[in-house]
């Protein structure tokens, strides 16, 4: 009887017990990534040139004061036991202190943070809206003239320095033609009239009501976002195109046609509305593609990001700051990543 | 083989030997690859890159270290600088030309460890399978899953700014996706028929890998490698821009981006030119994994 049972039980079950083991094993990919993430951080602020305590105590403290020290940051102890009290710092929010500021690195990058993302997720947002429909297009009408284009765009992003379009873009629209703000998120005598609240200049003076500052921000942050967009319009719109090239050739659409539908209503009702999933799954790679790729944009633009703070903390040796942003930067994109793995696995029938 | 020509015999449908066989197939990829108009341009531009690496000390005008301070910052066109010259006086042409060295041997120290990294981590967890593959793909997923860029930066922050320390890092954040690659074909090829065939004849598992896997997963390598390469120069002349890969005054394009940067609103050519010279020769990388794709790998081939 028992035995029935559970046959039956198991028998309905199955698919969501199978779904819910994949998500458990997604959850240990991802738990078992970041340790290792942070298990290579660890390394590499171990095998660096700089001794962390001559940092703090200086050349000249004597012998006593250095082993103090030593002895005081754990070098004394085993290699794990090291690792396991970064761990635990990192699990904490605790970077260490910054070796040039002397401040904790975790608020350092809490405050650098917001310019990151508010650019970041401007810049996917206009490869958004202007990859998708240019890769739709493309794919409907493939092999005429903007197809073409869309193939010569996406080239044309996946060979170029992404530095140097930028400083291109800063010679011909501020230098020549003027017609946006230079380097920076915003002119100096804008800066610090609207409260802080977010962290986002775009959203803090829009909730102040303060439209100078906004035009002054949106002229600053227009072309480093526009520059970004390009980068993942570029990838979004290649994707976009071989994933609708797939749907149209699909019988479904044969049939949908064959039934009378128009060809708009075949393109976006029909075909579309099935690559959705895959989109999301792309732009959330993307977006943890932009976020790293604004590290080489962020110094073009002097922008005050995370990938300015990782620059600058680079060529003074500030090793702490160096790994807390990577590792800050490690989680996110991790993160993304296995987001994006879950979504697709939740909307798509098919990973069931 | 008397009454046929080099062309007919190299297409012919029954070789005659085994080496036969290969060059057979390989004039077949390259005829489909030589049918495409752009990879062959991104084959001439390489090759015309490989050229003038060999040939800098002829072609260049002038010597890419000389600094002339009289004649700083000459425009585009200058006489006896074509390209002008940078904040040293320094002629860019010449720069340009030398640095291609340097492309090349950073192209070319990537492309010999990453995949080869990739290739023995991939086979050895392929063809050994259990507890072995569980433990290396495992780490080749963690390196998958770091972003590239600032793991490279940060590998170069520990080991210290310079030119061989920039390809360590690059190719210690490349070789994943190789590794990925050749376990799944070692993976297909592990089960066939012939290696069953020659285990039997007492091959051990060293000569299977080493002579049976490994040409096989060549190709597409070959493939994935040629279109990587674009992204490689790309982070070394990032890495450079920054200041972390090959130091001053070495003319390496990116660094010569960084150098002209405080000139760009006045002095544009300083920074524009060595830019081009990337774009070209990573476009040049593109287009011809595409076609190599096309021609070695056709069932993703045209997309």
């Amino acid at each position: 009887m028992a035995l029935v049972e559970s046959s039956t039980e198991g028998h309905r079950s199955t698919p969501l017990i199978r779904w819910i083991k994949s998500i458990l094993k997604t959850l240990g990919t991802l738990a078992i990534t970041m340790l290792g993430l942070l298990f290579v951080t660890f390394i590499i602020g171990r095998v660096m040139p700089i001794d962390p305590v001559l940092a703090i105590v200086g050349e000249r403290a004597s012998q006593s004061t250095y082993d103090a020290v030593y002895q005081q940051l754990g070098l004394d102890k085993p290699l794990l036991v090291q690792f396991g009290h970064y761990l635990w710092n990192v699990l904490h929010g605790d970077f260490g202190n910054s070796l040039l500021n002397a401040r904790p690195v975790s608020e350092d990058i809490a405050r650098v943070f917001p310019a990151t993302l508010e650019l970041a997720t401007l810049g996917v947002l206009i490869g958004i809206f202007l990859g998708v429909p240019l890769g739709v297009i493309a794919a409907v009408k493939r092999g005429a003239w903007i197809d073409q284009v869309a193939r010569v765009v996406a080239l044309v992003g996946y060979s170029m320095p992404i530095f140097w379009l930028g400083l291109m873009g800063l010679l011909v629209f501020y230098g020549i033609l003027g017609w946006v703000g230079g380097p920076g998120r915003l002119d100096i005598f804008y800066e610090d009239l609207v409260p802080i609240r977010t962290g986002l200049i775009l959203v803090d003076s829009a909730i102040a009501r303060d439209w100078d500052v906004f035009r002054n921000a949106l002229s600053h942050i227009i072309l480093p976002a526009a520059l970004l967009g390009y980068y993942s319009l570029a990838y979004i719109s290649r994707m976009t195109r071989s994933f609708m090239l797939e749907q149209l050739s699909a019988e479904y659409v044969i049939t949908a046609r064959v039934k009378g539908l128009s060809e708009r209503q075949v393109i976006w009702r029909h075909a579309f509305k099935n690559i959705r999933v895959q989109l999301i799954t792309v732009i959330a790679l993307s977006y943890a593609n932009l976020l790293e790729g604004s590290v080489l944009t962020e110094i073009i633009f002097s922008w005050p990001g995370i990938g300015s703070y990782i620059t600058t903390a680079l060529l003074s040796a500030d090793m702490n700051a160096v790994l807390g942003g990577t590792v800050v930067i490690g989680l996110i994109f991790i993160c993304l990543n296995i987001f994006s793995d879950l979504l697709y696995r939740f909307f798509d029938p098919r990973s069931k | 083989m008397s009454d046929m020509t080099l062309r007919q015999w190299l297409l012919t449908d029954e070789p005659t030997s085994r080496r036969h066989a290969r060059l057979a197939s390989f004039y077949k990829g390259w005829l489909t690859l030589r049918s495409n108009s752009m990879a062959m341009v991104g084959l001439a531009i390489l090759v015309a890159l490989i050229l003038t690496a060999i040939f800098a000390p002829i072609i260049a005008p002038h010597d890419p270290f000389v600094q002339d301070l009289s004649s700083r910052l000459l425009p585009i066109g200058a006489e006896e600088h074509l390209l002008g010259t940078d904040s040293l006086g320094r002629d860019i042409l010449s720069r340009l030309i030398y640095g291609a060295r340097i492309t090349l041997y950073i192209v070319a120290l990537v492309a010999l460890i990453a995949p080869v990294a990739g290739l023995l981590v991939g086979t050895v967890a392929g063809y050994a399978g259990g507890w072995v593959d569980v433990i290396l793909m495992r780490i080749t997923d963690i390196f998958l899953a770091f972003p590239r860029l600032v793991l490279a930066l940060a590998f170069v922050a520990a080991l210290g700014a310079g030119i061989e320390n920039a390809v360590l890092a690059i190719s210690l954040t490349a070789w994943p996706p190789y590794a990925r690659m050749a376990r799944a074909e070692t993976l297909t090829i592990r089960s066939t028929d012939y290696i069953n065939a020659i285990r039997l004849q007492g091959a051990g598992p060293l000569r299977i890998i080493t002579r049976h896997i490994w040409p096989l997963c060549i190709s597409s390598l070959i493939v994935r490698v040629t279109l990587d390469m674009a992204g490689i120069i790309l982070a070394a002349a990032g890495l450079g821009f920054l200041g972390l890969g090959a130091q001053p005054p070495s003319p390496e394009w990116g660094a010569m981006i960084s150098e002209g940067r405080r000139f760009i609103l006045d002095h544009w050519w300083v920074a524009t030119v060595p830019g081009l010279a990337i774009f070209t020769v990573s476009l040049a990388f593109n287009l011809l994994g595409d076609g190599l794709r096309d021609a070695l790998d056709p069932k993703d081939g045209g997309q």
